[in-house]
């Protein structure tokens, strides 16, 4: 709090117009970003220190971790609850709520074990924020685990890391040992009489296995196909117990918070985005980086202070999509407005999902952009339920065919139709995120999507639904006239 | 109570829908599935499109609202199978729930408020139809699923009049798989709503069947080129909501409108499967199966199904009289007058006449053989199984004896079962199917004494002889400890124990050993001790007495009466005896005879079958029988006539009069009449009596080596002959060869 008043106090004298007392006084105006060095959670996002455990305990991890876990379980979903902390996987849910479901009245009397799962299947393009925690700060993982364990009373932890990252998993799995070594994990973890166990486990590469069920399913050694909801996984998670499944950076904040307080956290952010956060910002910047900041940094400052400005400066600026392939585009005018937070961009129509923010300069061909997406989400969908197995692969035909422009005008009436066919009516949340994106290029770029079907039918005259081409149906053949050739 | 997909191997890990519902943390070993009967759970009260409904606690959404009269579409959903729910046909609408809700997915919840009639929910319904029809093969017009398809009909509501889709990239093509001889795949109109990769996983056991990729390209096989070697596996061409999967041998052969359906019973193996019998004329087109949650519940075998064709080949259709070494066909009064002549110029008197009943020998003809051999004086009624000229050992006089007292579904019930001398997959499919739910689901132990054979689901292997019995009984081993401990404890005896030489012992001692745990394995509850019959018409012909006394056994019979005996050894006829054979097929039985009498197959008469539990159950006439054949009761009735013994019955009602009067029993259709418990004990003393008869050691054989070839009807049916190849000699057969066999003549 006392940051605040400082910063209010600084504020102040830009206020040219004196007020007496009897006025009432604006509430002080109040920025975010700017996250101090002491404030940073993640010290060695850049690897640039020791990841082990010598570099970690100096950095501050470890440090008087018995004494968090001896606190007990409600005090440290307490702690998570007033720290404001939601989960920075990209749904946004509250993360104390969320442990608090383990811990239903009588759980103690259930014989099942109890599992945090960790979700490192970090595979959302344009994310890279659990990379760094994974290969510069595994300790806070580990550390968190064991918190976060402690908290929802789990035997064991199960980070399911991906495939791909196999230095991580290295780096993670040699802090695992470390830890065990020293005491920290185990039996009777840190001193607190506390047991716990954490596992590391390689994905195959499957973007779908990121979703909590169907992560649960690929640990257990099936296929990764999302299950379905209810039970939920705190009732019926891995291998028929109660679970967790929760990100990396969420799990390796709740150390610090223990530590450093609840209000402390809190104290960044707008109220319901409290925190710091990792963002990774892609694409089209001088200076591309995973940079630790406060929530609720203005999209704006974060792209210019951080990365070194939109290449070309901000005007160059085609649009930013926010938080992850899965969330829509914003174009220029809303990328000035917008705060980094769930909030905001909910307002604005996007998401903050995971925090990877990708810019696209005006020399982006953005259709093409969406239309990688669309590809993407086709080849990711695990082909269980009817809307996304069918939908991702139908927009993915339509999106391939409005790079070249080859569509009818209609069509893009129709692509929007279907993605709505699909939002929300799929057993898991990759239906919303195939649809989404289009949904954005849509709404904010449509003219470009008509101009580019109108260069199309210039040079290669009536086109008409499902991309056929009016010159190639022949014009002696009795064709039934459904494909719009002469709309 | 709800389970989840996606559990194949036991233990499994998902849970339970209704665990959330009930209390969080039920454990394990109570999960059961819809069909079986739960302990009677609170009932909850929601509503559905403004009608109140109370249905049991953890029943689903869409349960709720059939319930309430609301009809959902569906594909995926499958009552008897685990919920998928990826089809998305059975979204409806919940009051306070921003999207559109899987009704076969959702706990139905007491005071929700549900609407299955809203825009919203038709919008989610014909988006998803539309989905489905993208990629699905507009081929109806040459699709044998046609005017049986759910996505037809369900279009018909939900689908558009005209497409959208007119992507240049087409449709998705798939592959088809090679299934083997009974199953057709068209794997362009899968819907992907695995329903049969469900059902081959929890019911049949095949967990081979499974998806592979992902996606669009995401395909249902068996993961590698291989045959779904399963007994069950014509059952996934019912459940196939398209027709994706469809039946192989009646490709092409007719319409679903064409047919007319007949109720009937099954008899190729004692369980006495309820059927319909789908026939067009005088043919018998298919074969499906009729829902009996007591017997068979939704599922029939593939022998059940797929034999039919065996009705149309080797068919005695004309009587025969024998002359010289050449059948000549005859008139029925002249094969009724040598017949009578034979008799005669034979000399048999009293118990030289011998009567035997083999598989397929029906209620009805035996009650009218038995009263016409009786009538003539001999008391020589012999069964066509090994030893069946001798009185068999467990007796007749007690029912329970000889029946599978526990019931079918009881099966279901126990926690601990030993199988003694017996292979139920292949004697009886479809309660092994039971079996196999149970030990997925409980926790239910399964022992095995006997021939080691491939069960589908796990067993602990005890021994093959009478020795690992006595070791049983004495309560060695660690199955025993398990058996003693068990709640409701059950001994499944196989039919072919009657018929080995220790059968005696073996019977004495598990009579014994039940006699001890009566506590538990007879009890008015339970019975846990149950003969498993693997022959349709023996728990009849035991209910009527058609044994022979033990005078009667150890004569020389002169004159041989053959009721569709085909299993009989052509040794054990005496030389120069004459021999009639009544029958549908020209087998072993009527090589054998010197007049032939051409009878009716169980598709082509209305007669009464007794299966293994006991249960009476009345099969149907669907078609006509072949040429000048006859209902086989009548044969003997006419015959009575003319060797001068009429019996006194002339129509079917005063004959099933005369069978109320033999046992009540045979003639109360469906239901099953359990044996006290203090009869049943007086059985089991009887038995017990012996159990210190000498023991061969003798190792007990499986009765069934070919599953697929087990009567005459499916000797004779080409299909049958196919699996044969297909699944017992695993040879491989080209798909271009299917289809150009003989039956192809009958299309």
């Amino acid at each position: 709090m006392l940051r605040n008043t400082v910063k209010a106090a600084r504020a102040r004298p830009a206020n040219s117009i004196r007020r007496s007392f009897a006025t009432v006084a604006d509430p002080p105006v109040r920025r975010y970003g700017g996250l101090k060095d002491q404030d940073r959670i993640f010290t060695n996002a850049y690897c640039r220190h020791d990841h082990g455990i010598k570099g970690a305990k100096s950095r501050g991890d470890w440090h008087r971790t018995k004494d968090i876990l001896l606190k007990g379980d409600s005090w440290i979903i307490q702690q998570i609850k007033d720290s404001g902390l939601r989960g920075r996987g990209g749904a946004g849910f509250p993360s104390g709520l969320k442990w608090s479901f383990m811990n239903k009245p009588n759980w103690e009397k259930d014989p099942r074990p109890r599992y945090l799962v960790i979700n490192a299947d970090e595979g959302e393009p344009g994310t890279c924020k659990d990379r760094e925690i994974l290969r510069g700060d595994p300790h806070k993982l580990i550390e968190g685990c064991l918190v976060a364990g402690r908290g929802m009373n789990a035997t064991a932890a199960y980070i399911y890391i991906r495939g791909e990252f196999y230095n991580e998993a290295s780096n993670v799995q040699q802090a695992i040992d470390e830890a065990y070594a020293a005491g920290y994990l185990g039996k009777n973890a840190c001193g607190s009489g506390f047991n716990f166990d954490v596992y590391v486990h390689r994905g195959a590469g499957a973007y779908i296995c990121g979703e909590e069920t169907a992560l649960i399913e690929s640990l257990e050694g099936k296929q990764g196909k999302p299950r379905l909801k209810p039970p939920f996984p705190a009732d019926v998670g891995l291998f028929g117990c109660p679970t967790t499944v929760a990100n990396v950076e969420t799990v390796a904040v709740a150390p610090t918070i223990c530590r450093r307080g609840s209000s402390w956290f809190a104290g960044f952010g707008r109220e319901r985005n409290q925190g710091t956060k990792l963002f990774c910002i892609s694409g089209h910047v001088n200076n591309p980086c995973v940079v630790e900041e406060e929530m609720s940094i203005p999209l704006k400052e974060l792209v210019e202070k951080h990365c070194g400005g939109v290449r070309g400066g901000w005007d160059n600026l085609l649009g930013i999509i926010p938080g992850g392939s899965s969330v829509p585009i914003l174009p220029i005018d809303k990328c000035g407005e917008v705060l980094m937070d769930y909030d905001s961009l909910k307002d604005a129509q996007s998401g903050l999902g995971t925090g990877a923010v990708i810019v696209m300069d005006k020399s982006t061909d953005l259709i093409s952009a969406i239309a990688r997406f669309s590809a993407f989400y086709k080849h990711e969908s695990c082909g269980q339920c009817t809307p996304c197995r069918e939908g991702t692969t139908w927009m993915n035909n339509m999106m391939q065919r409005m790079v070249t422009g080859r569509a009818h005008q209609r069509e893009i009436d129709m692509l929007l139709e279907l993605t709505k066919q699909v939002e929300g009516r799929t057993i898991c949340a990759l239906g919303d995120a195939a649809a989404w994106p289009i949904q954005g290029l849509m709404r904010h770029f449509r003219p470009l999507v008509e101009e580019r079907i109108e260069q199309f039918k210039l040079s290669q005259g009536q086109v008409g639904f499902g991309g056929h081409l009016g010159s190639e149906v022949k014009e002696g053949l009795a064709i039934p006239d459904n494909l719009g050739l002469r709309l | 109570m709800l389970r989840l997909v996606s559990t194949v191997s036991r233990p499994t890990s998902t849970g339970l829908l209704g665990k959330v519902v009930a209390s969080s943390h039920t454990q394990n070993c109570t999960r059961r599935p819809f069909s079986s009967t739960s302990p009677k759970q609170a009932d909850i009260t929601l509503t559905v499109d403004g009608k109140e409904v109370t249905v049991p606690q953890g029943s689903a959404l869409i349960q709720a609202c059939e319930a309430a009269g609301s009809t959902i579409p569906r594909f995926c959903y499958h009552d008897r199978l685990a919920i998928a729910g990826n089809c998305r046909m059975c979204l409806v609408e919940v009051e306070r729930s921003p999207k559109p809700v899987a009704s076969c997915a959702m706990p139905a919840m007491p005071g929700s408020k549900v609407w299955t009639n809203t825009p919203l929910v038709h919008e989610a319904r014909e988006g998803v139809m539309e989905f489905l029809l993208a990629n699905h093969p507009l081929d109806c017009p040459i699709c044998d699923q046609g005017g049986e398809c759910d996505l037809q009909d369900q279009s018909m509501r939900y689908g558009s009049d005209r497409t959208r889709f007119h992507e240049i990239t087409g449709k998705r093509a798939v592959e088809n798989k090679d299934l083997g001889p009974l199953v057709k795949t068209s794997m362009n109109r899968c819907i992907q709503c695995t329903r049969c990769v469900r059902f081959a996983n929890e019911v049949a056991g095949v967990e081979e069947l499974g998806t592979t990729g992902r996606g669009n390209d995401m395909q249902i096989g068996m993961y590698v080129e291989k045959t779904m070697n399963s007994e069950l596996s014509g059952n996934i061409v019912d459940l196939c909501p398209v027709g994706a999967l469809t039946s192989k041998p009646y490709a092409y052969h007719a319409r679903p409108w064409e047919l007319k359906n007949t109720e009937s019973v099954d008899v190729l193996d004692a369980v006495g499967s309820n059927i319909r019998v789908d026939s067009r004329g005088v043919q018998v087109m298919r074969i499906q199966p009729r829902t009996n949650d007591d017997v068979n519940e939704e599922w029939i075998s593939d022998k059940t199904r797929y034999a039919y064709d065996g009705l149309k080949f080797q068919r005695l259709t004309t009587p025969l009289i024998k002359q010289g070494d050449r059948f000549v066909a005859a008139s029925w009064e002249d094969a009724l007058n040598a017949i009578a002549t034979g008799l005669a110029a034979s000399g048999a008197k009293d118990n030289e006449i011998q009567a035997i009943a083999g598989h397929l020998a029906d209620t009805e003809s035996l009650v009218a053989l038995k009263d016409l051999v009786n009538k003539l004086g001999s008391d020589n009624l012999a069964l066509d199984q090994v030893n069946g000229t001798s009185s068999p050992v467990h007796g007749i006089d007690i029912r329970s004896n000889y029946l599978f007292n526990s019931t079918i579904p009881g099966v279901e019930q126990a926690d601990a079962i030993l199988l003694v001398g017996t292979n139920p997959r292949h004697e009886a499919a479809v309660l092994n199917s039971r079996i196999r739910k149970s030990w997925l689901h409980t926790s239910l132990e399964v022992g095995l004494i006997g021939e080691r054979v491939d069960t589908a689901y796990g067993y602990e292997y005890l021994g093959a002889d009478a020795k690992a019995l006595t070791d049983f009984v004495s309560g060695k081993g660690e199955f025993a400890k398990k058996f003693a401990a068990a709640k409701r404890p059950l001994i499944i005896v196989g039919s072919s124990l009657a018929e080995h030489p220790d059968g005696q012992g073996v019977y004495g001692q598990l009579a014994k050993f039940v006699e001890a745990n009566k506590s538990k394995l007879v009890t008015p509850e339970w019975n846990g001790f149950s003969v498993l019959q693997r022959a349709a018409s023996r728990s009849a012909a035991y209910d009527i007495g058609f044994t022979p006394s033990k005078k009667a056994s150890e004569t020389k019979p002169k004159f041989i009466y053959l009721l569709n005996a085909d299993e009989v050894d052509p040794k054990s006829i005496p030389e120069n005896a004459f021999v009639v054979y009544q029958g549908h097929h020209g087998d072993i039985g009527a090589q054998l005879a010197d007049v032939c009498l051409p009878g009716a197959a169980y598709t082509e008469k209305s007669v009464t079958w007794v299966n293994t539990e006991g249960r009476a159950q009345l099969g149907r006439t669907a078609v006509p029988p072949p040429g000048a054949a006859r209902d086989d009761w009548k044969v003997i009735r006419a015959l009575s006539e003319i060797v001068g013994s009429p019996l006194p019955y002339d129509d079917v009602l005063t004959l099933r009069d005369r069978m109320w009067d033999i046992s009540p029993s045979l003639v109360r259709y469906d239901i099953t009449e359990s044996t006290s418990t203090d009869v049943a004990l007086v059985g089991l003393k009887t038995l017990s009596a012996k159990a210190n008869a000498k023991v061969s050691g003798e190792k007990f054989l499986k009765p069934i080596t070919n599953f697929y070839q087990t009567d005459v009807i499916s000797r004779a049916s080409v299909t049958m002959a196919d699996c044969t190849k297909a699944f017992v000699k695993n040879e491989k057969e080209e798909f271009s060869n299917l289809g150009k066999g003989p039956q192809a003549a009958f299309a």
